[in-house]
Formats: structure tokens, sequence, C-alpha cells
């Protein structure tokens, strides 16, 4: 499967992307330079985490307004892959391709560790290769990352499936304390009503090296490339 | 022969009164007068006080720390570049340095983290390395000082706040609070980079003609030097003119980043490096004097933030983000080229010259034309006096009452000293660029480097309370804790860089607590084969005539042959061997405890380097043939409390049952008492008779003192403890405290 | 033509800012504080011949850039209005 993962002015991960894809998982991935309109062909497109345009205003905002984001949008609209980690998913929402918003995380403070999160639909392109109730372990990193949505627009997400992952504690369980940022309905996952574009604040993309913490999220880039087209 | 520079109209007349107040002394003043045959320009004053400032021209330890051992086969770089360089295998150099960023963060505690954060970056990448991994040591008044909330929260989140935005993982560091830096607190910075060998980057010019080129932020009037701002013939405009906060931008410092090691790989750079401190005035006098050759600059060229400054402003300015870079002539539309990619803009503004002269036009005029060797190389050098304290630092003299062990235990471990240090590194990312195998929370850090077996662990440390009883042997253990950090993980300490944290060099005392530290450091590199490769002085870290404690923060580099072998500090498996192995008794002095519950500690003992070096040894070819399942050094809190933490496995808690035996008699020493270098091991019961020759054969003392259990309680003696009570304990000391004022 | 744009967290939208300043305001003694909102102050410059010419481009920017209705509202004040 062709992967490609954008690299905007401000992003970090980008890196970390690729070595999963290309060097861990030994998948086709390039790097695609925002100023781009091209998407050279590839079948997922990684919108990697970071501090774009470094998140001055808010998070994403600038980066929605790159050229090569023109050409996602489209690509998206085709019903082509897109998952967006962090700064992705923030990118995401800004750019209308995922609902809701993220905001100021509850203790206004960046937090970096590891957590849980439960799969809320396993059927999507980005989380076949789990199972419903699945716990995965995944690192997070951010200081925005509180998903906020209307609730009615809330409730018709999650009647339609598209809360993907939930962040809960070790035994699968949802509580206060497990919520890392005091996102609503503890949603850290959403797909769009499609089902072909994906914005999750934890990061897959490292959790792929038993050494550096666990593999849980190769689950996630192997469902994808499971549903290639 | 161009017409000699001329003040500008507006500008104060320059006269010994005026120098003072720039912070040159008369002689100094004279000297600049001798050197140029006549008055200087007021520009040209204040571009030699700021070259000839302690912070810029070391003239104080400069002659000092020419005594330390730079270098051994592994060198690349010694000292004399931006940062230091050693050879780590298979073709990479690790490129490392730590700095001083105390005094600004004292004044404003985000922006002065936050810019030293930067600082220490771009004489990373200005090397040609890819920054890899950051530390920091954070040392905050007392807990209970009305200040210290502010600035813990300030220097975390500034910390957080650039180091997270550019994307270089925070991995380890320290943090103390002690009332002895209630008035001076140190934030001193670290950063490594790795870089192929061959292919650094320099800051020595070359190349009559090359162009000189300025990339990165404008400049504004952060920063501009202080001291003449307080003098009197300042008008009431002067308040406008107060030199700003610098303000740090980790957006532009990331595009410099991937701008400037991608400019480099064109060839083009002949030389390049940060405006850092006196900003312009030192990248463009320092690149060229160290290449035997002059400069002109067209100040008329220089990207400016605001309308309006003088050549006096322009060239003192400390804006960050900010690069200067000697190209090769002809070769400025390629460089421009890759920094417009990056939406950055190069800009031509002076040349390169054969006339050893540092010359600014500024609006047709020369505003200043100075030898240039005067400004970089040949600044003044002080062999300050030098005296011991007339009183020596006695200790308290309290009855020796000593608390209850289980409780003293307790209390230990809700001291911010010892307690986790988790609300601090939670807020650093730790992790990206995924090659972090082992982070904030174990001993030393663990750090691997791609396609190789090879991985480097880093350790900072410093021991101020045992400089305080005795400036070498404290600068001396320190140097051992580091070292013996790394060498846990399971790597040779390779490389060391400094951050000498003194209080004011013109007292004598001061200047003999950095020389006893200075000799201290010398001798502990000798003895490990580590060398000094870079480092800083910060001195007058004192108010009103309190100076901090010498706090020699001392940064060790450790190369492993298999990151495979990597040792943490937590007990891995229930049944395992728990053994002590150490140079020395422990003693109570400059102990957490001592300082804790007010007790006599008495003085530091004498350290055997050799059996230093030879535990190093022992720790690490345990690790690399796989004998050792955790290995944990004993500081704060000494013992127990070390037991305790080795038992905190995040992955899931375990016990241990300890009988001291041999190793002591369970009073307040063999518990909490620190100061000897002790390490506890732990290793499969059928290894143990490999282990022990590993160190018994070393001469060193060895014992096994008891296992790990699976039952999560702690076990020493008579003593027992629930492990997740005083993982709570342990956990909750800081924030607790930070709740506490809600 | 000086635009000056408020932007602040859309009402019944958590603002844990906005929760914290009240906290504080409140332990230090303001007892009388409520609804504290953070938001932000952008000031602009628009090259315009008419008021009304500046506003509607104000509103255009902040529709597209300088506020996300999800969970801000804006408003903006134009030089001489």
């Amino acid at each position: 499967m062709k992967w490609g993962v954008v690299r905007f002015p401000g992003s970090l991960d980008d890196g970390d992307a690729l070595h999963a894809l290309a060097d861990v998982m030994g998948q086709d991935a390039r790097i695609l330079w925002h100023k781009d309109e091209s998407l050279g062909g590839v079948e997922c497109i990684v919108l990697p985490g970071g501090f774009s345009y470094g998140d001055y205003l808010r998070t994403g905002a600038i980066a929605r307004f790159s050229p090569i984001m023109k050409s996602v949008a489209k690509f998206a609209a085709d019903g082509g892959l897109v998952i967006g980690t962090c700064n992705g998913f923030q990118i995401l929402c800004e750019a209308h391709l995922l609902p809701g918003a993220l905001t100021r995380n509850r203790s206004l403070s960046f937090v970096c560790e590891r957590v849980w999160l439960r799969v809320e639909n396993a059927s999507t392109p980005f989380t076949r290769a789990t199972k419903l109730g699945d716990v995965l372990r995944l690192p997070i990193k951010h200081g925005e990352g509180l998903y906020i949505a209307p609730e009615d627009e809330l409730r018709q997400m999650e009647e339609r499936g598209q809360v993907t992952l939930r962040y809960v504690d070790a035994d699968g369980r949802e509580s206060d304390a497990a919520n890392p940022n005091g996102s609503m309905r503890a949603i850290a996952g959403v797909a769009n009503e499609r089902f072909n574009v994906f914005g999750l604040m934890p990061h897959p993309e490292h959790a792929v090296e038993p050494m550096l913490g666990g593999t849980d999220g190769l689950k996630i880039f192997q469902s994808i490339a499971g549903s290639a087209r | 022969m161009s017409a000699h520079p001329v003040s500008l109209a507006g500008e104060p007349g320059v006269d010994v009164e005026q120098a003072r107040a720039f912070g040159l002394a008369p002689d100094e003043y004279r000297k600049i007068q001798e050197i140029i045959g006549r008055t200087p320009t007021y520009t040209e004053l204040g571009v030699f006080s700021v070259m000839w400032s302690e912070h810029c021209s070391y003239k104080s330890s400069r002659r000092h720390l020419r005594t330390l051992p730079s270098k051994s086969e592994l060198v690349v770089q010694g000292p004399g570049e931006n940062a230091g360089a050693i050879d780590v295998g298979d073709g990479w150099a690790a490129v490392f340095k730590i700095e001083s960023h105390n005094h600004p963060s004292f004044v404003e505690p985000y922006q002065g983290a936050a810019t030293g954060v930067g600082g220490i970056l771009r004489d990373i990448f200005t090397m040609g390395a890819r920054p890899v991994a950051s530390m920091n040591s954070l040392k905050f008044g007392s807990f209970a000082h009305p200040r210290t909330r502010f600035l813990l929260g300030g220097v975390v989140g500034g910390i957080g706040g650039y180091g997270n935005c550019v994307g270089v993982p925070t991995v380890a560091g320290e943090v103390m609070f002690d009332e002895a830096y209630n008035a001076n607190i140190l934030v001193n910075a670290f950063c490594l980079g790795l870089v192929r060998k061959g292919e650094m980057m320099s800051a020595k010019a070359r190349g009559v003609g090359n162009p000189v080129l300025y990339v990165g932020s404008a400049t504004g009037r952060d920063g501009i030097h202080g001291a003449s701002m307080a003098s009197a013939e300042f008008d009431k405009e002067s308040e406008a003119k107060r030199p700003a906060v610098q303000v740090g931008d980790p957006f532009t410092e990331k595009l410099l980043i991937e701008a400037c090691l991608e400019a480099g790989k064109t060839g083009a750079i002949v030389a390049i490096q940060d405006m850092g401190a006196a900003g312009l005035t030192s990248s463009s006098s320092e690149m060229p004097s160290h290449g035997g050759l002059g400069i002109e600059l067209d100040l008329d060229q220089v990207p400016l933030r605001e309308a309006n400054l003088t050549p006096y402003e322009i060239l003192l300015s400390e804006s960050q983000e900010r690069m200067l870079i000697v190209a090769e002539r002809g070769r400025e539309a390629e460089l421009q080229a890759v920094f417009e990619k990056w939406d950055l803009h190069a800009v031509v503004i002076g040349r390169i010259t054969d006339d050893q002269r540092w010359r600014a036009r500024w609006h047709g005029q020369v505003v200043a034309d100075i030898p240039i060797g005067a400004l970089a190389d040949n600044a003044p050098l002080y062999d300050r006096p030098a005296a011991p304290p007339k009183i020596q630092p006695s200790a308290k003299t309290s009855a020796i009452k000593h608390p209850e062990t289980s409780k003293a235990l307790r209390a230990l471990l809700d001291s911010p000293n010892v307690a986790s240090k988790k609300w601090v590194y939670r807020q650093y990312d730790s992790i990206v660029q995924s090659n972090t195998v082992l982070g904030p929370g174990s001993d030393a850090a663990v750090i691997r480097i791609k396609n190789s077996r090879r991985a480097m662990a880093l350790k900072v440390d410093s021991n101020p309370r045992a400089c305080a009883l005795d400036p070498y042997l404290g600068a001396v253990g320190t140097v051992c804790e580091a070292a013996r950090n790394v060498a846990c993980a399971g790597a040779w300490p390779v490389g060391i860089t400094n951050c000498l944290n003194y209080g004011n060099p013109e007292r004598p005392e001061v200047m003999w607590q950095f020389i006893r530290g200075v000799e201290g450091l010398r001798d502990a590199s000798i003895a490990f084969g580590a060398p000094v490769v870079s480092g800083n002085v910060s001195f007058y870290n004192e108010t009103e005539g309190h100076a901090i404690p010498p706090t020699p923060t001392i940064a060790v580099l450790g190369v492993m042959i298999d990151v495979a072998r990597h040792v943490t500090q937590f007990f891995k498996n229930p049944g395992d061997a728990i053994a002590i192995v150490r140079t020395a008794a422990p003693s109570l002095a400059a102990s957490e405890y001592s300082a804790l519950f007010g007790i006599d500690g008495g003085s530091l003992r004498a350290i055997d380097l050799a059996r230093e070096a030879a535990l190093v040894e022992g720790l690490v070819e345990g690790s690399e043939q796989g004998l050792i399942r955790s290995a944990h050094d004993i500081a704060e809190g000494g013992l127990a409390v070390a037991l305790a933490e080795a038992c905190f496995n995040p992955r899931a808690i375990l016990g241990a049952e300890v009988e001291l035996g041999r190793a002591g008699n369970a009073d307040a020493v063999d518990f909490f008492g620190e100061g000897a270098s002790t390490v506890i091991l732990s290793m499969a019961p059928t290894d143990l008779a490999r282990v022990e020759k590993l160190f018994a054969g070393r001469g060193l003392e060895f014992a096994v003192v008891g296992k790990v259990i699976d039952d999560p309680r702690l076990k020493i003696g008579s003593l027992e403890e629930d492990v997740s009570e005083l993982q709570r304990i342990y956990e909750d000391a800081i924030p607790g405290r930070l709740r506490g004022d809600d | 033509m000086q635009v000056r744009v408020f932007v602040t967290p859309r009402t019944g939208i958590l603002d844990p800012q906005g929760r914290a300043v009240e906290s504080s305001l409140q332990s230090l003694g303001f007892k009388n504080v409520s609804r504290v909102k953070v938001g932000k102050y952008i000031t602009l410059e628009i090259d315009a011949r008419t008021a009304s010419e500046a506003r509607d481009e104000a509103k255009k920017m902040c529709e597209a850039l300088l506020a996300n209705p999800v969970i801000e509202d804006y408003r903006f004040e134009v030089d001489g209005e």
C-alpha cells in the first residue's frame, strides 16, 4: 500500500509516522510537502502530529489552508483514506473533514503519558484489525486534546458509530480519572460519516516497537493496510 | 584608510564613567583606548562591554578551565566550537552541551527557560547535528517560599512549551528545592545531537570575500545590555527603551533546525553560529577571528522588527532564533533557496575581509572599527584571588534525635527532592523522534541510534549540599554519580559537559570554591577517561551578598554497545537476588535525611576514584554480559528510598525482602545514608556468583542482602511497609503541595 | 481602517481557562465574580474605502480563519463606529 505523510512547517511526528510505516512495517511510504498539490498517487494520507505553524491562533487553523489540503479534501471526498493523529486530528477538524473541535486540556497543561483506549467501532477501515471492546495502550502528548462537539451532533455521531476510540482505564472502564484531557464523552478518536477519514489524539506511530513501549499502534496501521481499495 | 568611526548624534559621551555604567572596570577602559588608539565610539564601547563581560569572555574562569582534560581517542571536537562532540560508533558523533539560563529565568520564568532551551538547541544544530534529546537541571527555592510555585510552573511550562514545539524529546532531568536558591534559581539546559562524522559544521570563517548571511527572526530591542539602561544620563524615554524580556518562538526555531540542516548538506556553508549572548556582535566577531580574518558589516541590511534601532541596539540585541552564516562566495542563492523553502529569509549583511578588523557601517558611516582579536580571542584574562572561607561551613549542631524509621522513610518519600517528578516530566514530550528507550523516571535516559545496535545513556547531576561542605569532594562526587548512573543503564561514560554555577568570582571565597570545583571535575574526568568537551560558567548567582552553594552541574554521555542489554532501575522478577555493591560505607553528610530532620551529618569522606572507576566497569560489564536485571544508584534518601523506588516498576509493582547483615546495622546511616557510591542490583540467583566476581574481583564490597518478592511489601529488617502506600506518598508529594493553595 | 476582533468561547462550551481564572479570582476574595471567559483580542488594519466594506471583509476573515464556529463566537469593531 502507498502512504503519504504530509509535512507541514512545524510537523514533528512526520518522521515517526514514516519510520513506523516504512522501517517497521515495510510499507511504501513517503513524505508529501505541504506546498505541493500532488498527492503522488498514494492510497492513504497521514496528517502527523506536531505544532503546524506553531499552533498559533488555534491548533491546526493555519495548516488547513496549506495548498496540499485542497487535494486532501478532494481525496477524502472521493473516498480516499485519511488519518490524522494529534495535530493531524486538529487540522482535520479545522478543515471540517471531521466534526467537532479540540481545545485546551482540562488541566491546562500539556500531558505526555500512555493511556488506555477502548475500541468502540471495530468495523471502520482504521480499526478493522481490532475487536469491539479491545483495550489499546497508546501514548498521548498534547496540550489541546479536549474533544468538543454540540450535544445533538455527539448523539448522532454515537448512533452512527463515528465515535471510534474512548479513553478508559486499564480494565476498559470509563472514568473521570481515566480521561486525560476532559474530552466530552471521553472521546479520543472519531471518524466521519463515510468512515474514510479518521482522527485521534493518541499516537499509534509511537507504539510500534516493543523496545519503545508496545505495539498496539500497529493495529491501527494494519487495519488501514488491510482496507486498501 | 577609512576615517575614524564617529559617535552618532544623541548618543551619550564616552568616558570612564560611561564605561563603568556598561560594567567595564577603569583598567579595562584604558586598555580599550590603548588597543584602538583613541576614544571608542558609544557603539564600540557597548560592543567591548558585552564581549569583555564575564558571560562572553570567561575572563575569570578561562585559565582554570584550560586545566580540564579535553582529549581522548573518542573526542571528535573539544572545547572551542559551539559544542563538543564524541564518537559514539557506527559513523556517528554525539554533539552535546549544557548551558545556564539562570538570571533570565528568575526574572521571567516561562520565557527565560524557553529561550534557554532554544539557545542550547542552536548550539547543537549549528554543528550540523540534529538535536535528538534534551535534559535539564533545575534548582528552586524551598517549596514553602511564596515565589517557588510561580517559578516552578513558569520554568516547567517554558521548557515544555518550547521543547515540545520543536520536536526534541526531553528525556531526563533533575529538580531540587532548597532555601539556598530562594533568591537565585538555576535553570541549566542540556541538548544532545547526532551528526555523521565528517559532516560536522564549524564556527570558523575562511575565504576572504565570502558573504555573511543573516537568517531567522528580525532584530528587536530584546535583551539589550541592561547595565547601560540603569545609568542616570537617560531621559524619561528610557522606560520605553528598557531591555525587553527575550521571547522565544519555537516555531521559527523548528524551521531553522530543518533549514540549517538542509542548508548544511549543500556544502555552501563555510561557518555558522547562533546569535546568542551579545547577539550579532559575538557571532560576527568570533567566526572571523577564529579563522584569523576580519569582517565588514552593513547594518542597514539587518532585518529589523521595529524601525529606528540604533547601531548600538542592532549589535547588542539578543532577539532569539537568529543565525549568522558565512557562505561560499557565489553560492548565496543556493542557500537562500533552501531557507525560502522553509519560509525563512537569508539576507547578505556583510563580507569576510583579510584585515583582521571588525568594522560596521550604518547610514553610510563607519560606526565601529576594532581589531577583531581584541573582541573575540584576546579579552582580558584574570587570575582572581582565591581563599577558603575563614569560617568553614559548620553543619547544624542540634542534638541528634533520629525519627522513627518508618516515619522517616515516609517523610523522605514525601520530600519534593526525593519524590516522583512526574508532575514535571509529564508536561514534556519525551518520546518524539522514536528513540527514547528509557525516558524520565529512571536513573539515566537511554536513547537509541536508529539502524545501529548502539545507544546513548544520559544523566545530569549536581550535589550542592556536598559542594557546600567541600567544593572539591562535592564536584568529584557529582561526576561519580552521573557516571555511575550512566553505567547502571549499561553504558560506558565517555564524555562530560558541565555548567558551573557559582556566586561572585570577585569574592576570594567564591573563586576558591570555583577553583576547587574545577579541580574535582578534572580529577574525576581523568579517572573515568571521560573528557570535558563543552561547558558553560555562570557566575554572579547571588543576591544581596548571599551566594548560592557551589553548584557544578555535570552531564555525562554514555555509550552502550547493544541497546537490547540496557538495564533499568526497577526490580523485574520475584525470586531474583538483591545485592548491594559499594565503594565505601554510607554517611549522613550532605544527605536529604540530615537536611529534612536538621541533623548534623558530619563531613564528607574522601573518594577513592580508582574504586569509583572499578564500580563503573563492573556495572557495564555486568549488563553487557546480560547478568544484571536491575541496577539503581542510591541517591537522595539513601538505601531505603532506593529500594522502594526499585519496587515501583511501572509494569507491575513488586516487593523486596532485605536483611542488611554484614552490610550494616540497620540504623539511620544504613537506611538513609548517602555519599557512598552504592548501587542496588538484582539478578537471577543462578547468576549471583558471576556478578559477585565482577565486583568482588575488583576489590569492591559486594553483599547479597535479600530477594525480590511478588507480594508488594518492602521489608528491611524489622521495617515492613506496603509498597503501594509508599508509592502513593512518593507520587502525590509534589501534586499534593501544588493543590494545597487552590 | 483599524479593526478590533474579539473571539470568545461560545456560551455553554467548556472553557477550562475561564474556569481556572474564575476560581483563582474567587480564592483571592472576589466572591462576586462569575461567568469568566478567556478569549482572544486581535487587531488588524484593512485597506478599505468605507467602514461597511471593512466590516464585510472582517466578517469574512472571522469566518474563514480567526474564529472556529464550533467553539467560538466573535464580534468586531471597525474604527470610527
